[in-house]
């Protein structure tokens, strides 16, 4: 904690970067994202296990994005996310400092986004045993069963959209679901059209979504979205090996393609 | 079930499919008469939410269909749409769709007798298969009946 306030304080002072993203105590035991611009509110910075939340969110804010060059708490999912949204061009990789945390919760210092990049090459990353299970035990299910499982899991979501606000690489202005013209996906949270939302959420993170299940947390009904999209990263590793956020640089899994792509079911 | 008639839509490309079950018909070759043929400019155009739109109107099984790969008359369209159907068929069995239900092939124009043989086995496995009832009772559900 000291060390994150202390670069932090450097940075600022440095004026090397304009902003810290980092994570504040809250109310109730809570913590929240705390945006830091003065070096002398760097002591309101904290980190713990509480703070799981992905502040990469917020880098392609209008507001944060315009402050100038941003430093950012940065978590492993969200190393991978800066990647990610790097990878898509939404953000520069030369307005970004990584306040890194390793596995073992002590700060990294990165020289640049490339020491990040190799740093993840070699870090151990997989799925929590939680996730993994709750994944194997869905796809050992028959077809009935799935889809008796997923309408009922998805018959509570009442469409406050907060899987998507909370998630960092759903960042377009003008998503999906508010066109209508025609109408895509139904604006009442009705059975038919909450499946066919979050099939097309899950859909829309295909290839991209690394995993770090802010989807799932920021669900008010505790609705296991993240089991989606992060089955759906899985498949992508296994059809195309792509693993999203592990390089500046990569393919994205649909707009892209392989003239000897296999597949066992086109007739 | 004996008097069920299976609904099926067909999404084909203008190109290749299209094409190819035109020459069905003037080849005169006799096929199932319970397909619905939407042509599209091109598998590249068809998004993957309309097979689960033609689920929601009723369809009983989709046929989705276009040029072979290195045929495509916009040269990459059915690559990325192989990506898309491979990622997106992976979604819909995870989500519990009933994929047996979804015939995806390539027939060229040339293919007229090949159409007429798509259309026919998959008619018949979705006329076994049943009605899909599971997503017809999905939308019955919600309010969109009340509106």
């Amino acid at each position: 904690m000291e060390s994150i306030r202390k670069k932090a304080k450097e940075l600022l002072e440095g004026n090397v970067v304009q902003v810290i993203i980092g994570y504040e105590n809250g109310t109730s035991n809570k913590v929240r994202a705390a945006f830091i611009k003065d070096a002398s509110q760097v002591d309101r910075l904290i980190y713990d296990e509480r703070c799981v939340q992905n502040l990469a969110v917020y880098l392609t804010k209008h507001e944060v994005k315009h402050s100038g060059k941003m430093g950012i708490v940065a978590t492993i999912p969200v190393m991978r996310t800066i990647n990610m949204l790097i990878a898509e061009e939404q953000i520069k990789p030369e307005n970004i400092v990584v306040l890194g945390i390793g596995e073992d919760g002590k700060l990294l210092e990165f020289a640049d986004l490339h020491v990040m990049e190799d740093y993840l090459k070699k870090a151990k990353i997989e799925l929590s045993a939680k996730d993994k299970e709750a994944i194997e035990k869905i796809k050992k299910m028959s077809v009935q069963e799935r889809f008796e499982y997923w309408s009922k899991a998805l018959e509570t979501c009442f469409k406050c959209y907060a899987c998507r606000q909370a998630c960092p690489l759903c960042y377009c202005t003008r998503c999906a679901v508010e066109c209508n013209t025609p109408q895509w996906i139904p604006v009442p949270a009705s059975a038919n059209g909450n499946y066919e939302w979050h099939m097309l959420r899950a859909m829309h993170l295909s290839g991209r979504c690394v995993s770090c299940g802010e989807c799932g947390r920021a669900c008010p009904l505790d609705i296991p979205v993240h089991l989606l999209t992060m089955h759906m990263a899985e498949e992508s590793k296994k059809m195309f090996g792509v693993d999203a956020g592990f390089a500046m640089k990569m393919d994205s899994v649909l707009s892209t393609y392989k003239p000897d792509d296999k597949e066992q079911f086109i007739q | 079930m004996s008097d069920f008639e299976p609904k099926i839509v067909a999404f084909v490309c203008n190109w290749c499919t299209y094409a190819g079950a035109d020459l069905t018909g003037t080849s005169r070759i006799k096929y199932a008469p319970n397909v619905k043929i939407i042509r599209f400019p091109c598998t590249g155009r068809i998004d993957f939410m309309l097979l689960m739109k033609a689920f929601q109107n009723g369809a009983d099984g989709i046929i989705v269909s276009g040029c072979h790969p290195n045929d495509c008359h916009y040269s990459t369209g059915n690559f990325h749409a192989r990506r898309r159907w491979m990622t997106f068929r992976e979604l819909m069995d995870y989500m519990g769709v009933d994929t047996e239900r979804i015939t995806f092939s390539w027939v060229s124009a040339a293919e007229g007798a090949r159409w007429a043989e798509i259309v026919n086995t998959t008619t018949e496995k979705v006329r076994k298969l049943g009605p899909y009832t599971n997503y017809q009772n999905l939308v019955k559900l919600g309010i969109e009946e009340e509106l």
